[in-house]
């Protein structure tokens, strides 16, 4: 395979064939995980950890792997690893891993996941699958990022934590700004998602028979 | 009036094409067309004759919309000082609401001339309409900020971003209060902001109603005050538009003899809440909810029902397209908003709520209507 081949492998997902805003993948957590930066920032390494790792080891075996009985294999390997890195989270994130609560868990149905398994690295070398989960799970976490920003920037004023709006701006210090409530909401998520869907197909001009 | 025509032929050949301003073509038709009745004629068939286009059924909502947004001002001053006369209330109310409406229409305005440009079609008219029943359905003191952002988020998300006018599910205006409904949940509900004053708080019936849990919803409405006739009138705490349910009526009447709005989709909200009123309260002795003893009378004159279901329930664009489906539409949304007030404290007001619904089911009301008239008539022509 050109150098070419494996840069696209790469760097697809991350915008022309993005999980999120082209396949529409991974809803659920994405908005789950996203009222804050830092949530969406170890769930994005969650599954960059996971997809690479799923990937790598489905290409690994898929000489090996009976054709009727591949999902429960895949599923295997997933959640093993979902449960691993759940396990890391609770050991050394603690408040994190308790705000991010089932949705750590959740990566073993997470469409990304098995969906990247079952159409790529079933097919192809262990290294060309590695890179492909990568690229998929950047794309993910990239999405996340966008959306958690927006989120926290507008619904509590700060990113990461650190305050943005300065505080004399708002109501209850004598200004005249109140934060909106909708980007804590779900709706809020599905609004971004929108408008990020909205400027990547102007930009690309993708669109859908 | 020949001034103005002369002035505006002068500007034409900057705007047409070639001109230096003709990317900004649309908002010379949009000024030429408000002033006077555009000379194009169709060149194919169907020719329908017909003196009223867009723009003047558009300018017929905004007359139908007088009474309650004057009666609105003056209220507004009126919930300040009751004493004050006629003049120093329209002063007040008037200083509160006029900044509402200006913005509203400036910001919004802007939004759609961006759009036009870009899009290269005409400014859509269907904005006279939603630029002033936006402001008519807040609070008088809400930050004018948030106007302007629920109005961008209405026209935007709410329209634009499925092709504009004409191609709308949901009634933009409606849209946009519901943004900044959910997004400042403080400026639009509770107690404190339905007056100018910041010393007075002022319950709405619907939120007195629901303000004590298990004590009896029809002794609270009177309890703090308000009686039918008081609520019919509307010299009430209230949003802008909405408290007078005469006046509402009245531009009911300028709709309803124009046919601009289609007097089905009215008669079947009534109809929808008078029936789930009268369920609710023959289930109200069963049940520790008192709110299902609210008659359909006072369900009719409490709140925004009366207003949504005139102004914004029969917008045509979202609403439902059959007579049939219209009837069921109506229906749809008086049941729904009976039952949102009812049964979900958490949101007294279930008319903002019930009409968005009805406009996300008015398509497949619709598709069933006419699915089961082509049934008819096969069956029609196999008897044949």
């Amino acid at each position: 395979m050109a150098i070419k081949n494996k840069i696209d492998t790469f760097a697809g997902p991350l915008s022309r064939s993005n999980p999120i805003t082209t396949q529409v993948l991974g809803i659920c957590s994405a908005l789950a995980v996203t009222v804050k930066m830092d949530t969406a920032l170890v769930m994005s390494g969650a599954l960059i950890f996971v997809l690479v790792g799923s990937n790598t080891i489905v290409s690994a075996l898929r000489n090996l792997i009976p054709a009727r009985v591949r999902i429960i294999a895949m599923l295997t390997v997933i959640a093993t690893l979902v449960i691993f890195i759940d396990q890391l989270l609770k050991a050394y994130l603690y408040d994190i891993s308790k705000q991010l609560s089932i949705f750590v868990g959740l990566i073993i149905t997470n469409c990304i996941v098995l969906g990247r398994a079952e159409a790529f690295a079933l097919k192809n070398t262990m290294w060309e699958s590695a890179l492909d989960g990568l690229g998929n799970a950047m794309g993910y976490g990239l999405i996340l990022l966008l959306v958690s920003a927006a989120r926290e920037l507008f619904g509590n004023g700060s990113l990461l934590g650190f305050q943005i709006v300065p505080d004399f701006l708002y109501v209850e210090h004598g200004g005249w700004y109140v934060n909106n409530g909708l980007m804590l909401l779900a709706p809020g998520a599905f609004i971004i998602l929108g408008l990020l869907i909205w400027l990547q197909r102007t930009v690309t001009g993708y669109t859908e028979d | 009036m020949k001034a103005l025509r002369k002035f505006l032929d002068g500007v034409e050949p900057h705007f047409s094409e070639g001109g230096k301003w003709s990317r900004l073509a649309p908002l010379y038709e949009m000024v030429d067309t408000i002033f006077f009745v555009p000379g194009t004629v169709t060149s194919t068939a169907p020719h329908l004759r017909d003196a009223i286009d867009i723009k003047r059924s558009m300018f017929t909502v905004i007359v139908a919309l007088m009474p309650a947004l004057i009666f609105g001002i003056y209220n507004t001053g009126y919930q300040v000082s009751p004493d004050a006369g006629f003049l120093q209330n329209m002063l007040t109310g008037g200083i509160a609401i006029v900044p509402l409406i200006l913005v509203s229409y400036i910001v919004g305005g802007l939004w759609e001339l961006l759009f036009a440009v870009v899009r290269k079609h005409e400014v859509n008219e269907g904005f006279l309409v939603t630029g002033l029943l936006l402001p008519m359905t807040l609070p008088p003191d809400i930050p004018l900020w948030m106007v302007a952002l629920g109005i961008s988020f209405g026209v935007v998300i709410g329209k634009e971003v499925t092709g504009g006018t004409g191609y709308n599910v949901f009634n933009p205006a409606l849209v946009a209060r519901a943004f900044i409904f959910f997004a400042y949940p403080g400026e639009m509900s509770g107690d404190p902001v339905w007056s100018l004053a910041d010393d007075l708080t002022a319950a709405t019936p619907l939120a007195a109603a629901s303000s004590v849990q298990g004590a009896d919803a029809v002794a609270l409405v009177s309890g703090a005050g308000y009686s039918i006739w008081d609520m019919f009138l509307g010299l009430i705490p209230g949003s802008v538009g909405g408290t007078s349910t005469l006046a509402i009526l009245s531009g009911a009447v300028v709709l309803i003899a124009t046919r601009i709005a289609n007097w089905r989709i009215m008669a079947g909200g009534v109809g929808g809440m008078v029936a789930a009123a009268l369920l609710a309260n023959a289930l109200a002795p069963a049940s520790q909810n008192t709110m299902l003893s609210l008659s359909p009378l006072h369900h009719f004159v409490m709140g925004g029902f009366a207003f949504g279901i005139v102004f914004m329930a029969t917008d045509p664009v979202s609403a439902a397209q059959t007579d049939q489906g219209r009837w069921i539409y109506g229906f749809l949304i008086g049941v729904l908003c009976v039952m949102i007030r009812v049964l979900n404290q958490a949101f007294v007001e279930g008319i903002m709520l019930s009409i968005l619904l009805g406009n996300a089911f008015a398509p497949m009301i619709d598709y069933f209507v006419l699915r089961q008239n082509i049934a008819k008539r096969q069956r029609a022509y196999a008897k044949q």
